[in-house]
């Protein structure tokens, strides 16, 4: 694998005009436009501060930095301003003279006067807050205040704390009116549910009465809130920061590799926050990578080897006995397949694919537990295995490009740091955004984004029409703009994993990348994906993928199985349990799914909080981490080690380093041969009262790994049928009313959203609250029955 | 010896003074006339040359702030008229566009030729709905007349007006968070840079000029610029409506050249309402000047004057107060109204006037303490300098200037009550028949 560690790919870039300014007496060079506070910075000295914050634009609003400044007059003469300024807000000038607290009594009068005012109304709570012991407020004002309070009067004070979402709570006697909550969510996020309301001292964070804060960032406002006025349900009350032990880890839920910090107590993970890495995550996460952790905390984890009795019973045994049992099974049997779910690292994913080629002798692995393709095996091996951030795609790119085509890909949902990235590249950069869907979505619009609207199953032609020429078109023609933004400067191609499902629409994608220079990229929705990608976890060639496994072992082709962190309902293939029923399967999972149901030997595995290893996430980064929890539990490289030990081979994977290095050792897999040909299936062609489903899951729903987190998933959209008002008109629609959607197993129903979008299309989330449609999601341009009402 | 020069208040005692044909009787819209047969340039010139000086309290030159706009793009510019007037004690905004509204159109007609602006705003104190109703029937008739329009007196000029009514904000007096005000967002100031001439409203030019200023331009137009600089003094040219209220004889609109003195204006008011009680203290431009005494009476009322006795021109708000009102009641009650008005932007502003708010309703209360003077004193100076917009510092203006002058007052707030030492009664109109009643 050629995966290198992470290197600044700007350190090339032209250094912009420096400008020269005294701050307390140092002198320091720094780019035009810093702001006064960030050359204080540079120069080492600390302004206290609570509504800035780097990646926010300016207010103003708090003038905790006060300083004292003095600038050139055009005759060169240093003019003192006549009253402090705020350092948050005011940019360097060339000979600009400034003084902090440190050498100015004005600055540091004035930055008491206001820690003192910031005081008055504050409840000094300090020993019951959650923010306690971590708090900007409380840390400068023991840095930058007065000792005493001359304040002897009434404080203001509000009935405490308001939900201002499930998750997010408001202690209004707390708040500081800083803004930095209120400027994350419209700025950043672009869901500006939060708002300043009323006026003076009365002046609170509030939400619309109609629309609630639900936010899929909303736990970074909680992050940079400066006091403790907005705090996380999960956590309120929980733990003391100081009594935590932080870990710098990696997000395990999505494929974008966030940095996070870990913070346990006793044994217990308590919370995690959004770490800091420029490259990729910024400061930011979502709230799935904050608050999804407690999936492993059930109580109904497995903590000993199990092997399934003659009665049919799941009986806990040794180690021993299950290796044992497990051993002999894969030896017994004829055929074997390879199963890896999207939950692994990458030493695990290498630990599976040598498991399979050098123990079991097989090239049936396959880490897609998902709907997925053969022009995908292609792709993957042609276009995504080997590259890295110097080579492919990286967020910062991105954040510089001059266009983005996405396909197959929603990212708000299916890529939520991608996502932000976009919308800065779209407020910063001006990049113009492009999405190859049947709708626009409310996460498009926060991109600026334009929609190409085209029903599933016709992507394909769409990427055709891109490559070639397109006639003279209006400027408004979506597919007249996106053809001009992909010749024009830096374009560059974004396909999301359900692209699989389309037949020939990821050939058709590399095919114009290819005619026009555009740069591509892949992003897999699941934190292991690209991993597997550069382990191995791919078929080899004429083997077996996922789908071709679960047939083999429902067959009787493939007698037996190794699977871990998969879920039978995940994989959008009808029979997958009838198939691991009739197999011999080896499980390695954590908790009781709908594999271990049929498994024979249940092998425990590590959740992510008790192992070490490394993501790599679609960049191509590999993202390290460590255990926060030191526990007796295995990692699956380690039990596959032992499996493998217990069939008398070697696999080299007892820890993750070992693993690595193996990995690291390997040339990662390539694609043989010309690519396939870019074939079109047939257009769908829905009958009277059938529609064509489109569907992509939601950020939060139903998945496993958000299990246990009810204050979480009290954001998660409810489940909503979209329909165009044309087709609405015909089946006879309104809005909200009820509809019911059928199709093989499928039966939901769901109140209907009308919206513009592509005619004869509905939408659906795919694995949501009484609305999983996962066994359909598989097949681009799937066929539904639609009826009016709930009783049909 | 000063004389009053009634120029935008000549005819207000006509019975119907705000109609167009009034207007008209009087030489309305002749100077549109002449303006629109001129270079936009040296409209904006002559105005320059007039030194007209803004009319809302700072006093920055009205021709220069039109020359900030950066040169014309194609996009639109906006010419926006504050009409917010809030300040307590600030009557002149209100009385002009109540008594002859059509001063204001003109001047706005003539401006936005000026500027190139072709849609101008009035953002109106929504309080006064009986203004608003008029301003409205005045720019339905102006509209009606041809002033305003399409094609205006055939030039090819257009211009619409909207006029605009706010909720109740002093903050969206405030040139920045007027504007954002009316762009339908919360009234708050704005980061500057950029200056609404180079960013305004909608992120386009914008001139913010105050009513009085916009509607003295046709008569600078008409009698030019020399006849208006010929009055006043040498740096704070031209006339201006001095506002009398409170304890005069005769409260109102004096429209006088800068520079007039109080003495002067009172005597013009027929003196103190009741020549037994002296004046004790004024405010030369409502209550977020710093007040005067007696020892002021003639201090000349111009920029420079009044700057150099250590207060603001400010809207020649002159608010009269004689002896039998307690000072430190009417610094308590001032606060509580910019309590009430931060917009709460600001941790000076917001936390400041809360506190000072409390402090000052213990003193006039007689439950003050020794400490507490000083410390209104050092809270001011935490505020004044400090704050986001000009709103907190005009919080601390009376305070200061009231401890200044009557620190004995506040000394006595530690131990009796102002209602006791001033009863408020003695100071209403009625004090004279119940005299008897009222000291009991």
């Amino acid at each position: 694998m050629s995966v290198t560690s992470d290197k600044n790919p700007a350190s090339n870039e032209v250094k912009p005009d420096l400008i020269g300014v005294t701050i307390d007496g140092i002198a320091v060079s720094v780019p035009k436009n810093t702001l006064v506070i960030r050359a204080a910075e540079e120069a080492g000295i600390e302004i206290p501060r609570f509504c800035d914050h780097p990646l926010l634009e300016p207010v103003g609003a708090c003038r905790q930095c006060l300083v004292e400044v003095a600038t050139p007059d055009r005759e060169g003469n240093v003019k003192p301003m006549p009253k402090p300024q705020a350092s948050c807000t005011m940019t360097v000038s060339e000979g600009m003279q400034v003084r902090t607290q440190h050498s100015s009594p004005v600055a540091d009068k004035a930055q008491q006067g206001i820690m003192e005012m910031l005081l008055i109304n504050h409840p000094l709570d300090c020993p019951v807050c959650d923010k306690g012991g971590e708090c900007p407020l409380q840390n400068q004002s023991m840095s930058h205040g007065r000792a005493t309070s001359r304040f002897d009067d009434i404080k203001r004070t509000y009935p405490k704390p308001i939900n201002i979402s499930s998750q997010v709570l408001l202690d209004r006697d707390r708040c500081v009116l800083c803004a930095r909550c209120t400027r994350f969510s419209d700025q950043i996020a672009g869901d500006p549910f939060i708002a300043l309301v009323e006026r003076g001292a009365l002046q609170q964070v509030g939400i619309y009465e109609d629309q609630p804060f639900e936010s899929y960032f909303s736990g970074n406002t909680v992050q940079i809130c400066p006091v403790g006025a907005l705090t996380g349900a999960a956590y309120r009350f929980r733990s003391r920061p100081f009594d935590l032990v932080s870990t710098p880890d990696v997000c395990e839920h999505c494929a974008d590799g966030c940095a996070i910090r870990t913070d346990h107590r006793r044994g217990t993970v308590l919370r995690r926050m959004a770490g800091n890495d420029p490259q990729v995550n910024e400061e930011w996460n979502c709230d799935k990578g904050r608050w999804a952790f407690n999936h492993a905390s059930l109580g109904d984890r497995f903590e000993f080897p199990m092997v399934r009795d003659v009665g049919g019973e799941l009986r806990v045994v040794s180690w021993q006995e299950a290796l044992t049992a497990a051993a002999e099974g894969l030896r017994a049997a004829r055929g074997h397949g390879v199963l890896v779910g999207g939950r692994v690292s990458v030493e695990d994913a290498y630990a599976y694919a040598t498991f399979a080629r050098s123990v079991l002798r097989t090239e049936h692995v396959d880490h897609r537990a998902r709907p997925h393709s053969a022009d995908e095996r292609d792709f993957l091996l042609r276009h995504v295995a080997g590259t890295t951030p110097e080579t492919g795609v990286t967020y910062d790119e991105i954040g510089a490009a001059g266009s983005v085509l996405l396909v197959g890909l929603e990212p708000e949902e299916e890529s939520p740091i991608l996502f932000l990235r976009l919308r800065k590249a779209y407020r910063e950069a001006k990049t113009t955004i492009h999405s190859i869907a049947p709708l626009a979505t409310r996460g498009l619009d926060k991109l600026g984004g334009t929609l190409i609207p085209s029903a599933p199953g016709t992507e394909t032609e769409v990427l055709t029409a891109l490559t070639g020429e397109v006639g003279p078109g209006s400027d408004t023609d979506p597919i007249t703009t996106a053809h001009a933004a992909l010749r024009g400067e830096r374009p560059i191609i974004l396909v999301g994993e359900r692209l699989a499902t389309v037949p020939g629409a990821l050939p058709a994608a590399a095919e114009l990348a290819r005619a026009t220079g555009a740069r591509l990229a892949w992003i897999p929705r699941r934190a292991g994906e690209r991993g597997a990608v550069e382990a191995g976890c791919l078929p080899g060639e004429g083997a077996l993928d996922t789908a071709g496994i679960v047939a083999g072992a429902a067959s009787g082709q493939l007698g037996a199985l190794v699977v871990g962190g998969v879920d039978a309902h995940d994989l959008g293939l009808p029979g997958a349990s009838e198939a691991f029923e009739r197999s011999f399967v080896v499980s390695l999972e954590i908790r009781p799914s709908s594999v271990t149901e049929h498994a024979d030997v249940v092998l425990p595995v590590a959740p992510h909080a008790e192992r070490a290893g490394a993501f790599v996430n679609w960049e191509g980064r590999v993202r390290p981490f460590e255990a926060a929890l030191s526990t007796n539990a295995l990692p699956d490289h380690r039990v596959l080690h032992m499996l493998a030990d217990e069939m008398g081979e070697f696999l080299g994977t007892r820890t993750a380093a070992e693993a690595r290095s193996s990995l690291e050792a390997t040339t990662p897999p390539a694609a043989k041969g010309y690519p396939p040909r870019v074939r079109r299936a047939p257009v769908p062609e829905p009958g009277t009262g059938e529609l064509v489903l489109a569907t992509w899951r939601l950020m939060l729903d139903e998945a496993t790994m958000q299990e246990g987190e009810p204050f979480l998933a009290g954001t998660a959209k409810a489940p909503r049928a979209h329909v165009s008002p044309a087709t609405a008109l015909a089946f006879g629609l309104a809005e909200g009313d009820l509809v019911t959607v059928l199709g093989d197993d499928v039966r939901v129903t769901v109140p209907v959203v009308i919206q513009d979008m592509v005619d004869h299309v509905v939408w659906l989330p795919t694995n949501s609250s009484s609305c999983d449609l996962r066994s359909l999601a598989g097949r681009a341009g799937a066929i539904v029955s639609v009826t009016k009402g709930g009783a049909a | 010896m000063t004389t009053l020069t009634p120029i935008l208040t000549k005819f207000w005692d006509h019975p119907q003074s705000w109609t167009m044909a009034t207007y008209e009787d009087n030489e309305g819209y002749t100077a549109l006339r002449q303006a629109m047969q001129s270079d936009p340039a040296d409209l904006i010139q002559a105005t320059k040359d007039s030194g007209l000086r803004g009319r809302g309290g700072a006093g920055f030159p009205t021709g220069m702030k039109w020359g900030f706009l950066p040169p014309p793009d194609g996009g639109p510019r906006y010419l926006v008229v504050n009409a917010d007037e809030s300040e307590p004690g600030t009557c002149k905004d209100i009385p002009l566009l109540m008594a002859a509204p059509h001063f204001l159109i003109e001047g706005i007609a003539i401006t936005s030729f000026a500027i190139g602006c072709n849609h101008a705003f009035i953002y109106l104190r929504g309080e006064v709905v009986h203004v608003y109703r008029r301003v409205m029937r005045a720019v339905e008739e102006a509209y009606a007349a041809g002033y305003l329009g399409k094609d205006i007196l055939g030039t090819g000029f257009d211009l619409d007006v909207t006029v605009h009514a706010g909720a109740g904000a002093y903050i969206c007096g405030e040139e920045t968070a007027l504007l954002d005000s009316l762009e339908g967002r919360r009234g708050q100031p704005r980061l500057k840079p950029p200056f609404p001439a180079v960013a305004g409203l909608y992120a386009r030019p914008t001139v913010v000029n105050n009513v009085e200023s916009i509607a003295s331009v046709p008569a600078i137009i008409k009698q030019g610029a020399e006849w208006f600089s010929d009055m006043g003094t040498e740096k704070s040219q031209g006339f201006g409506i001095f506002s009398l209220s409170g304890h005069v004889k005769h409260p109102g609109q004096y429209e006088a050249p800068l520079g007039i003195t109080l003495r002067e204006l009172l005597d013009m008011a027929g003196g103190m309402r009741d020549p037994g009680h002296p004046l004790k203290f004024w405010t030369p431009g409502g209550s977020s000047t710093p007040m005067f005494t007696d020892q002021h009476l003639d201090v000349p009322l111009d920029f420079e004057s009044v700057a150099a006795n250590g207060s603001m021109l400010g809207t020649r708000a002159l608010q009269i107060f004689d002896d039998t009102v307690s000072v430190v009641r009417a610094v308590s009650r001032w606060t509580d109204f910019y309590m009430h008005e931060s917009c709460g932007k600001c941790t000076p502003c917001r936390e400041g006037t809360w506190w000072l708010a409390q402090i000052l309703q213990r003193i006039e209360h007689g439950q003050g303490t020794p400490e507490d003077i000083d410390k209104l004193v050092d809270i001011c100076d935490n505020i004044l300098g400090r704050a986001f917009c000009a709103l907190g510092d005009g919080a601390t203006s009376p305070i200061t200037s009231a401890v200044k002058y009557f620190r004995e007052e506040f000394e006595a707030g530690c131990h009796t009550p102002a209602a006791e030492l001033f009863p408020p009664a003695a100071s209403t109109l009625f004090a004279k028949e119940q005299n008897t009643m009222v000291t009991a």
